[in-house]
């Protein structure tokens, strides 16, 4: 706290020689950085896919691919934080639905502006991540069978809710409706140039993007994020607010999923209350292709983006490439293996790093 | 061995001095079945060292960690700096200006040095809300701590998974040393030093006594707590059961009062 100085010693001793320093070469403190592994393999498939699928060798596929990879990006800046931080969300995926399920049928049901049931909405997934939280920091059970309950809930509550209400799994289309322009403007726009067409969401990944590596890297609350993933005794130890940095993880993912429903909902105008089971897996897929542990207090936002884009590069090239998509899965499951075994690998050379 | 009519006695806590710093009355706390503290009374004065000695498992950590904000006792109170205060956070301790040494020595292994010395102290600039992190000026700050106090000389920007025992723990005192406290506490803070560490770490701790810091040091090494400090405690299961000027007493009646071969100044304690 900036109450409290560093005591200045008025004649400090000359730092003494360092007599066990390591200083590694440049190629193995270049691949003890959490994205390089994930940056590699992206180039790799994207090579390999430019030769195996001509379709994807065009402007326009390739701002297809972007588009992709930001609807599960978005979503994965938060869980990648959330991993750094040592907890997982599996809710994740279907708190998507429920926010645009929520938006859409309450404002329907009402016929009331949009905006109102969008904000409703966030405050809805803001309290569940917040529960989320409280309960994994309250109860000392692991947050991957606090989440796995949650997922649960959330996925029963999505179908029988719908269902009373619309009598079909569906919320109804709302695209008549007041506050749906601007709706429709800020989470699903596209702007045509040309061949290409670049969707709002990927400016969106971009800038979250941004901010969760500005945040993690350069404040304080980065700082303490690393450290409550890393050793959550220790941080505590020395007053890190280990429960609200862990809370606030759990609603930064929130957050970031009411905005991936908002643009499911303004994209497509109606949503289907099934859908969003399984994504959690790809967004924890993407921090961990990205370089994140699953161990926690260690991976970065850029790596994640990375992983959420190799996601979407290959879910659209294995189309490009005319192959039967069924593969996509295999190939995500082979990814993963590999991204966890060069984790492994990694975090072994970070341990012998000089530089942080 | 039960002496069934506690009489009064006059124990030593109940003069306190009024230079005291720190004064702890009573504190009790039990995890579940385990009574780690009963009744816990002990006082430290500013400008001296204040050693607590005991058998392991005694409760002398557990102590350590009401002091310093992680456990909030059952029972009983402490008074730091003439107030009575109620740490519901290591946080609001370290602001209070208690810096703690721990036991298990609170590092995050994946950071590194110098994340580590300023973790929640961290060094910030900036205008308004948007404040940086200044890498540069903690590692230089760093650099400066650490030099001052270890033999082996850990590289600022290594990661502490990478460090031998002794670097790590030498890390951990340089933090507790290195921002303005009233009162340090150091918990076994030489036990994985070598011989010219451990000299340096009890250099280090006479000179903050020297610059008026109070210091609360645990320790085995009976030789450095009669050579470092000026009072002694003597917890033995979970009591605190006598507290000695240092000066008049010896190795061999803190051995006896630590096995319980000599009864302590508690009334109640069986002898
Ligand atoms: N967090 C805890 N949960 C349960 N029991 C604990 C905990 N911390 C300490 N204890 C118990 O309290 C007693 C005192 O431990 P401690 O304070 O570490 O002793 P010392 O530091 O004197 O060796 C021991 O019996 C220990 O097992
Ligand atoms: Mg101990």
């Amino acid at each position: 706290m900036s109450s409290t100085s560093v005591k200045t010693d008025p004649s400090p001793p000359a730092p003494s020689e360092a007599s066990n320093r390591v200083t590694l070469g440049w190629t193995n403190r270049l691949l003890a950085r959490p994205e390089i592994g994930a940056l590699v393999a992206a180039i790799v498939i994207f090579v390999f896919f430019l030769i195996v699928a001509p379709a994807f060798r065009s402007p326009a596929s390739f701002f297809t691919v972007l588009y992709q990879s930001s609807t599960i990006g978005i979503v994965a800046v938060g869980v990648g934080m959330l991993m750094i931080g040592g907890e997982f969300d599996l809710s994740a995926g279907v708190l998507v639905t429920t926010a645009g399920l929520f938006n859409a049928m309450f404002c329907y049901q009402l016929g009331i502006n949009l905006w109102v049931g969008a904000i409703l909405s966030l405050v809805l997934c803001l309290s569940i991540g917040f529960l989320n939280g409280y309960l994994v920091m309250r109860t000392g059970i692991p947050s991957f069978l606090i989440t796995l309950g949650t997922f649960f809930v959330l996925q029963g509550a999505n179908l029988g809710v719908t269902k009373l209400v619309t009598g079909s799994v569906s919320s109804p289309n709302i695209n008549q409706m007041a506050g749906y322009d601007s709706l429709n403007w800020l989470f699903a726009h596209e702007w045509r140039i040309g061949s290409i067409t670049l969707s709002i969401t990927v400016i969106w990944w971009f800038l979250f993007v941004a901010l969760s590596a500005y945040v993690l890297q350069r404040t304080k609350i980065g700082n303490w994020i690393y450290a409550v993933g890393g050793n959550a005794a220790s941080a505590r130890a020395v007053g890190v607010p280990v429960t609200r940095v862990k809370v606030g993880l759990f609603m930064t993912v929130a957050f970031l999923g009411w905005f991936a429903g908002m643009h499911y909902l303004y994209n497509y105008n109606t949503i289907q209350a099934g859908n969003g089971v399984g994504n959690e897996f790809l967004y924890i897929i993407a921090a961990v292709v990205g370089g994140t542990l699953l161990t926690g207090g260690y991976g970065n936002a850029i790596g994640v983006a990375i992983g959420a884009f190799i996601f979407g590069m290959t879910s659209l090239c294995i189309v490009y490439a005319g192959w039967d998509p069924n593969w996509f899965k295999a190939f995500l499951g082979v990814m993963l293996l590999l991204a966890v075994m060069v984790n492994l690998y990694v975090k072994k050379l970070s341990t012998t790093r000089k530089v942080g | 061995m039960t002496e069934t009519t506690p009489t009064p006695t006059i124990p030593l806590w109940q003069d306190v001095p009024s230079d005291a710093l720190l004064d702890v009355r009573g504190v009790s706390l039990a995890f579940g079945q385990v009574r780690a503290l009963r009744d816990v009374s002990m006082h430290a004065r500013r400008g001296e060292v204040t050693a607590i000695v005991g058998d392991n498992g005694a409760g002398k950590s557990t102590l350590i960690r009401c002091i310093s904000g992680i456990h909030k006792a059952d029972e009983g109170s402490i008074d730091f700096d003439g107030e009575r205060v109620h740490f519901r956070s290591p946080e609001e301790a370290r602001s209070a200006g208690i810096e703690t040494v721990h036991q298990n020595l609170a590092l995050v292994e994946d950071l590194t040095v110098w994340q580590n010395l300023f973790l929640n102290r961290e060094i910030v600039r900036g205008i308004g809300p948007v404040k940086l992190l200044d890498r540069g000026a903690m590692r230089k700050e760093a650099e400066r701590m650490v030099s001052s106090l270890a033999v082996n000389v850990p590289a600022v920007g290594a990661r502490v998974r990478r460090l031998s025992g002794g670097q790590r723990q030498a890390v951990s005192i340089c933090r507790a040393a290195g921002f303005t406290s009233k009162l340090i506490i150091m918990d076994e803070p030489t036990a994985a030093l070598g011989v010219q560490e451990t000299a340096r770490v009890e250099e280090l701790i006479q000179r903050l006594r020297d610059e008026g810091h109070a210091i609360v040091l645990i320790s085995h090494n009976f030789a450095q707590v009669l050579k470092l400090s000026d009072a002694v405690w003597v917890m033995r299961a979970g009591r605190c059961v006598a507290g000695r000027r240092t000066a008049e007493t010896d190795g061999d009646e803190i051995v006896a009062l630590i096995t319980g071969a000599r009864a302590g100044d508690l009334a109640d304690e069986p002898a």
